[in-house]
């Protein structure tokens, strides 16, 4: 049987190329990088070149970057980070309430055990905070605010800049999670007004374990990661060589496919969306029907378990997901879609579709034949949907 | 030129066993562990294998082991997660003179945040004397570090009669064991530790991955928050080929240790011998006996540190002065300092580490390049000559 996977937010394979870059890394060239004879400084030489490379596609400085080991990571060195560096200087952070859990846990873990007040920004019905909203938050105290620029699970892009000028002007820190939309569209940290960016190898096609933390040049953070000389002191720990080199050559091919890649993931998740919106009633297309992620389009099927839902549509090949695979386990009700306000019944039927550029027309077409069958035969079988009918 | 590489201790190449076993986790199955269907099937039953093989290199519970980027990062999830969540029954830390600069500057880093911080003194060979790590413990300690052996001279800690030590004060205690695990047996039992911290590159998995055995029912606080893998205390996705290598890494180490020891041992020996024959004014540090079978630490009289690694180098040998990971910063070494082996001034010291790949004539050669440097640099120094 075909598969057809649309979980590219959950995990995307290892771009041939990328790994092809990484191969002489493991078991011929393998120096440790701070090694000061030729075999090290000609790792570290090749480390700088990726950093070189992953700064480009976000339009950073080289000396602005840090490599970590995954998005989580970035998203925890910079909300704790730059929090407690600034702790003296007040104890207020604000995090959007659509935050990844990495944010949102982050923003809690300073709350409760280091005495910070934490805002959760309230956002609209399409997952948009605003800058209004946000201004009636900051306080004398705020020393960071953190907003996603894209969201996993409704796929809304945020008015980063708008939202980041507004605290700089205040001299507070600003921190985004791009994980979500750096290689998917154009991401420039200087237009975004940010002081720190994070992003993920994965997302890229890099491999699981790496990625990186954008910090605008003298930005103060403390490292949740002390040791030797690595990264300048700000991420100890010997660096994951290999992976780097995924990252570097990921980075790289991003940057050539970005004036394409975008509008073929749009048109094929457009199809995808008029083509459900058509043939299945009772759906709410989630987040903003513009401003969202090219490649995502995520629903919530009236009267369904999205469980049940995967279930089926695994049965036919396809993948898809419930939301956010990090907290798939725990089987809750997105705190995300509560706060966008959908009821919590509905809720319970999200599915999420995040397209590759491998996915084609004819997989799309695939799903759009497969999920309205599934969808029937899974409401034929529901006291709630039968209720719904027979009012 | 043919390089010769003598600095397994700050990485070694990844064993071709370990790279065949993580290439499909690279390829084929790149689900996420976390996900609910097929994809993610695969990857699930890889990193339960996987901490299984680590489990059992260390004669832990599998559910005793959390996957981390690298030993740095193991432990500084340790010292810094079990002192905080255990602050409320005090505030101050025991280390040893001669941790790794992660462990220093972690404890360190806690400073910052009301901890206070004892170190305890070491002897000539760099050995931690049990009887004063009773010494620093007061009302207020919660939490010792002493490494299991040291990554510069090699010398193995006593500390089995440590843990006896702080068992007895309820105290908790964190042994980094990075250039340990993967050469010598080390069973976390008999060791009697509450956390121990590994890294996959010192042996023969890649660079990126490490594991911290934390014993069951020990507290900490997670160096990162959120979604939940490792059961809450390491949020990130999980580094699936790293984990992968990691396993196969520990399988293999279960199975070389005898050969490892034996072979390092003998080419040390060889090295050695050779350095007394043909070297003269040329100090050993660390212990005699109770240190790793695949270190040697030796130090030059009349030779400058830097120049020597420079035309070592130029000559072909890859060989560390002293820890990589604080290569750049040109101090010197503070384990030396601390065992009181620098007071003779114009030391220049160099660090050998041997593998699993090295051979008698890898040592042979590099005893020539030594010679032959080492004579070079006194002929110039204005000391020797006088």
């Amino acid at each position: 049987m075909k598969r057809v996977y649309l979980d590219h937010a959950a995990a995307t394979p290892v771009r041939k190329e990328v790994l092809e870059a990484m191969l002489p890394y493991f078991s011929k060239i393998y120096a440790n990088p701070s090694s000061v004879y030729d075999l090290g400084t000609n790792v570290k030489r090749v480390l700088e070149e990726q950093r070189e490379k992953v700064a480009e596609l976000i339009g950073a400085g080289k000396n602005e970057i840090i490599f970590t080991s995954s998005g989580a990571e970035a998203n925890n060195i910079a909300v704790k980070g730059a929090a407690l560096a600034n702790r003296k200087k007040g104890k207020h952070v604000i995090v959007s309430a659509i935050e990844h859990h990495s944010v949102l846990n982050s923003a809690r873990f300073l709350e409760r055990f280091h005495g910070f007040e934490v805002t959760f920004l309230p956002v609209d019905k399409y997952g948009l905070a605003s800058v209004e909203t946000l201004e009636r938050f900051l306080t004398d105290e705020t020393v960071l605010v953190s907003i996603m620029h894209g969201n996993n699970e409704i796929g809304t892009i945020q008015q980063i800049s708008e939202l980041a000028t507004s605290c700089k002007e205040r001299g507070i820190a600003f921190h985004t999670d791009a994980v979500a939309t750096v290689g998917s569209i154009p991401v420039d940290v200087k237009e975004l007004n940010v002081d720190l960016l994070s992003l993920s190898g994965p997302a890229l096609g890099a491999p699981k374990g790496t990625g990186a933390l954008y910090f605008k040049k003298k930005l103060r953070f403390v490292p949740l990661i002390h040791g030797g000389i690595q990264e300048n002191g700000r991420r100890g720990g010997t660096e994951n060589v290999p992976g780097i080199v995924g990252l570097g050559k990921a980075a790289e091919l991003a940057i050539s496919e970005l004036s394409s890649k975008p509008l073929y993931l749009q048109g094929l998740r457009e199809r995808l969306v008029s083509g459900i919106l058509e043939k299945i009633p009772h759906v709410v297309y989630t987040g903003h029907p513009e401003k969202r992620l090219p490649g995502h389009a995520s629903f919530c099927f009236e009267a369904i378990e999205g469980e049940a839902l995967l279930f089926m549509l695994s049965r036919d090949g396809i993948y898809a997901s419930t939301g956010s695979a990090c907290a798939s386990k725990a089987l809750k009700t997105s705190p995300v879609l509560v706060a966008i306000g959908v009821a919590p019944e509905i809720a319970q039927g999200s599915v999420v579709f995040t397209l590759s550029h491998e996915n084609n027309t004819e997989e799309i077409n695939h799903v759009l034949e497969k999920l309205p069958v599934a969808v029937e035969k899974l409401r034929s079988f529901s006291p709630v949907w039968r209720k719904k009918m027979a009012a | 030129m043919k390089r010769i590489y003598l600095d397994y201790l700050a990485s070694t190449p990844v064993a071709p066993e370990v790279f065949e076993a993580m290439v499909p986790y690279i390829k084929e199955h790149f689900g996420n562990p976390a996900s609910i269907h097929s994809f993610g099937e695969k990857p699930q039953e890889a990193i339960f294998n996987a901490r299984e093989q680590v489990a059992s290199l260390l004669n832990s519970k599998p559910e005793e082991i959390i996957f981390t980027s690298c030993g740095t990062e193991g432990n500084n999830l340790a010292i810094k997660g079990i002192a905080f969540a255990n602050m409320d029954r005090g505030k101050h830390i025991v280390i040893s003179a001669i941790e790794h600069f992660s462990v220093f500057y972690c404890a360190k880093a806690l400073e910052d945040f009301g901890f206070s911080v004892s170190f305890v003194p070491v002897d000539n060979y760099g050995m931690v004397d049990p009887k004063d790590v009773e010494k620093a413990i007061t009302d207020n300690t919660i939490l010792v570090s002493v490494m299991l052996a040291n990554n510069e001279v090699g010398t193995i800690q006593p500390i089995e009669e440590i843990s006896k030590i702080t068992r007895k004060h309820g105290v908790f205690f964190h042994c980094d064991a990075v250039a340990a695990v993967g050469q010598i047996p080390v069973d976390v039992r008999k060791l009697g530790v509450d956390s121990l911290s590994l890294a996959g590159n010192i042996f023969y998995a890649p660079k990126g991955i490490g594991a911290l055995y934390l014993r069951e029912g020990v507290k900490l606080w997670p160096l990162f928050h959120g979604g939940g893998q490792e059961d809450g205390r390491r949020t990130g996705t999980e580094n699936l080929p790293g984990i992968v290598g990691l396993g196969k890494a520990a399988e293999l180490a279960v199975e070389r240790l005898p050969f490892r020891q034996k072979h390092y041992k003998q080419l040390v020996q060889r090295l050695k011998k050779g350095i007394e024959d043909r070297i003269e004014e040329a100090f050993f540090n660390g212990h005699p006996e109770k240190k790793l079978p695949g270190n040697l630490n030796v130090s030059f009289k009349y030779v400058e540190g830097e120049a020597l690694l420079l035309h070592m180098d130029l000559a072909g040998v890859a060989v560390a002065g002293a820890s990589a990971c604080m290569s750049i910063t040109a101090k010197a070494s503070h384990v030396l300092e601390a065992m009181g082996a620098l007071k003779d001034g114009a030391l220049g010291t160099l660090l050998f580490t041997v593998g699993d790949e090295t051979t008698n004539d890898d040592i042979d050669r590099a005893l020539e390049a030594l010679q032959n440097v080492v004579a070079k640099l006194r002929a110039m120094s204005p000391l020797y000559n006088r």
